[in-house]
């Protein structure tokens, strides 16, 4: 080999570097335009929040007598939270998908960091569970569960955060799945017993295994900051929101690094070390 | 002093929970410009391979360099050099042929990021519209991809690897599946885009006509390299056994002519005789008796895979004998 020298790539196709923010659109773009081709799926992803506000609010409106607030809008703003976390996690088994199509080669062959695309996933799925509650929202407006004008802004933002939240989490779940039916498997295993202990429609004991188990699910925070958001200019908000709300912004800011980090590294490392 | 483009050095490749590995042990250089022809029967480690070279699979051990850049180190860089185009299609069926081609640019920088083609810069649409005229795709690059049939994929799929004018570009049994018309009019193409952007092309493929134009030819079995060298010096192994195909319409006659000349017989009638280029010219000069028929056929890179592989296979059965 003394005679020979590895060829110097040609400055002609090194080519401009990619952006990464770039990339993160593009990638999330992708995801907006499947959804928005799967009819399907755009009615299916409403027709169960639909029901759980307008089921759950009405069923259970005197236990929100008793308990002094109004329950409907206690289980709009939890099945808004639970909504918005659950279908940003899922979404994020597309990457098995595109696996199992064949595609997710092209992704992970294009010199973009490999944080980038699960971020632009995220961003995407995070995007589709958006569109979702802002049908929840116009859902509880047409059944008469009214939030004040003054928390709309806010419970948006908030809405975006608890997306990207979820999709975070979805992530790092997808990351432990070989395939999508181990997925969809895990998928049900993590979320029935979060639905229950993270206070979407069930105020939660603040003593006992239970609340330490609350504690334990990242959707209990999920469904806290939107609550906290929700409830602006309300005076029953003290009485729905179990932790406080720099408590929440906390846990949420870093379980989201974790889950992200975490995520992208196992992710990463099962794709390339199979 | 000749440039290395690809250097790929004692590479091994153990799956996880497998218990020997799917590459052992492979090395072998490509150089700039050259069309390098990667063969081997079915699981004999050429996707593997092919894998490690374009940075989706970590080898175990070896150094593989690619573009002049470490495939492990410097897999970003590697990524921005190579273009590749799969066994399996991997265009995304729910968008249409453009937005597949878009998402490329996006991310190998070639464009910024719109959310529409017509946002797209000019050059970004001048060349993809250049392309498809090219390939014949045209309009039905705005088409759902789920709609196109198999050569059209594949020729979406080529357009969008040559997008970022890969210094490399990796054909993973590129003509899998397509039908003959298909498959000529794609190397009419990959060829012109070799002779005219320089462009190194690594193949694998099990159709091996395909490989008779290529400048190296690398033979692996059993996750080993054993054989290399250009299609013409992989057929010279078999030069000795070249064959002519003789008859006529005596043919008590024409097998004492041919055993009296000392001629290799090894079937017939038609008798089929054995022998290099200077041997079939004796016999037919030695052979006085009138001939109907005279057929010979010269080694091609087919007979010397076929005559490769066959000998591994055996050497593989003589193992497992003894073991």
């Amino acid at each position: 080999m003394a005679d020979t020298v590895v060829a110097a790539p040609p400055a002609a196709r090194t080519g401009p570097r990619t952006s990464n923010a770039g990339a993160i659109a593009a990638i999330a773009q992708r995801d907006i335009t499947k959804f928005l081709s799967d009819k399907p799926r755009i009615v299916g992803s409403f027709v169960l929040p639909f029901l759980l506000v307008v089921i759950l609010g009405n069923t259970f409106e005197p236990v929100g007598d008793a308990l002094g607030y109004d329950f409907g809008r206690y289980v709009l703003t939890g099945v808004l939270a639970q909504t918005l976390f659950q279908s940003s996690a899922l979404g994020l088994v597309s990457l098995l998908e595109d696996r199992q199509n064949d595609f997710s080669q092209e992704l992970f062959i294009a010199p973009v960091s490999r944080y980038a695309i699960v971020l632009g996933k995220i961003v995407g799925e995070a995007t589709v569970a958006l569109v979702q509650g802002l049908g929840i929202l116009a859902f509880g407006f047409l059944i008469g569960v009214r939030l004040s004008v003054a928390a709309l802004p806010g419970l948006l933002l908030v809405s975006a955060v608890v997306c990207v939240f979820g999709g975070a989490f979805g992530l790092l779940m997808m990351s432990f799945a070989r395939s999508k039916r181990f997925a969809d498997q895990l998928f049900s295993f993590v979320f029935l017993p979060q639905l229950l202990l993270a206070g979407v429609f069930n105020p939660i004991s603040q003593d006992g295994v239970i609340s330490v188990l609350s504690r334990l699910a990242p959707m209990r925070y999920a469904v806290d900051l939107t609550r906290w958001f929700g409830y602006v200019g309300n005076p029953e908000r003290g009485r729905v929101v179990q932790d406080s709300l720099p408590v929440d912004v906390a846990v949420v800011s870093v379980l989201f690094v974790v889950f992200v980090a975490a995520g992208t590294a196992l992710f990463v490392r099962h794709e390339s070390n199979r | 002093m000749s440039d290395l483009v690809i250097q790929v050095d004692d590479l091994v490749k153990t799956y996880r929970k497998a218990a020997v590995p799917a590459v052992a042990g492979v090395s072998f250089v490509v150089r700039s410009g050259e069309f390098f022809a990667l063969l081997g029967p079915n699981g004999a480690g050429k996707t593997t391979t092919i894998s490690v070279l374009t940075t989706t699979l970590v080898p175990t051990a070896g150094s593989v360099r690619v573009a002049g850049h470490d495939v492990v180190r410097d897999a970003a860089e590697v990524r921005r050099r190579v273009g590749i185009i799969f066994q399996q299609p991997s265009l995304d069926l729910n968008l249409t042929g453009e937005q597949n081609v878009r998402l490329h640019a996006i991310l190998y920088g070639l464009a910024p990021y719109r959310p529409s083609y017509r946002a797209m810069p000019v050059s970004y649409r001048t060349t993809v519209g250049q392309l498809a005229e090219l390939l014949g795709i045209g309009g039905a690059i705005f088409s759902p991809v789920r709609t196109l049939s198999g050569g059209m994929k594949r020729k979406l799929e080529i357009l969008r690897s040559l997008l970022h004018r890969p210094e490399v570009l990796f054909l993973d049994e590129p003509t899998a599946g397509l039908d003959p018309v298909s498959r000529r009019d794609l190397w009419t193409y990959l060829r012109q885009v070799q002779r005219e952007s320089g462009t190194t092309v690594f193949l694998t493929t099990h159709y091996l006509e395909e490989a008779e134009h290529a400048d190296q030819v690398c033979v692996i079995a059993r996750g080993r390299v054993v054989a290399e060298g250009s299609p013409s010096a992989l057929t010279q192994r078999l030069v000795g056994r070249s064959t002519v195909v003789l008859d006529g319409p005596d043919r008590t006659a024409l097998a004492q002519a041919l055993e009296a000349c000392g001629a290799v017989v090894t079937g017939g009638p038609p008798f089929e005789v054995v022998g290099d280029a200077a041997e079939v010219q004796r016999v037919i000069s030695a052979v006085d008796v009138p001939l109907s028929l005279v057929r010979t056929h010269v080694a091609t890179l087919e007979d010397a895979y076929l005559d490769i592989v066959g000998a591994e296979r055996d050497a593989e059965r003589a193992e497992v004998a003894v073991g």
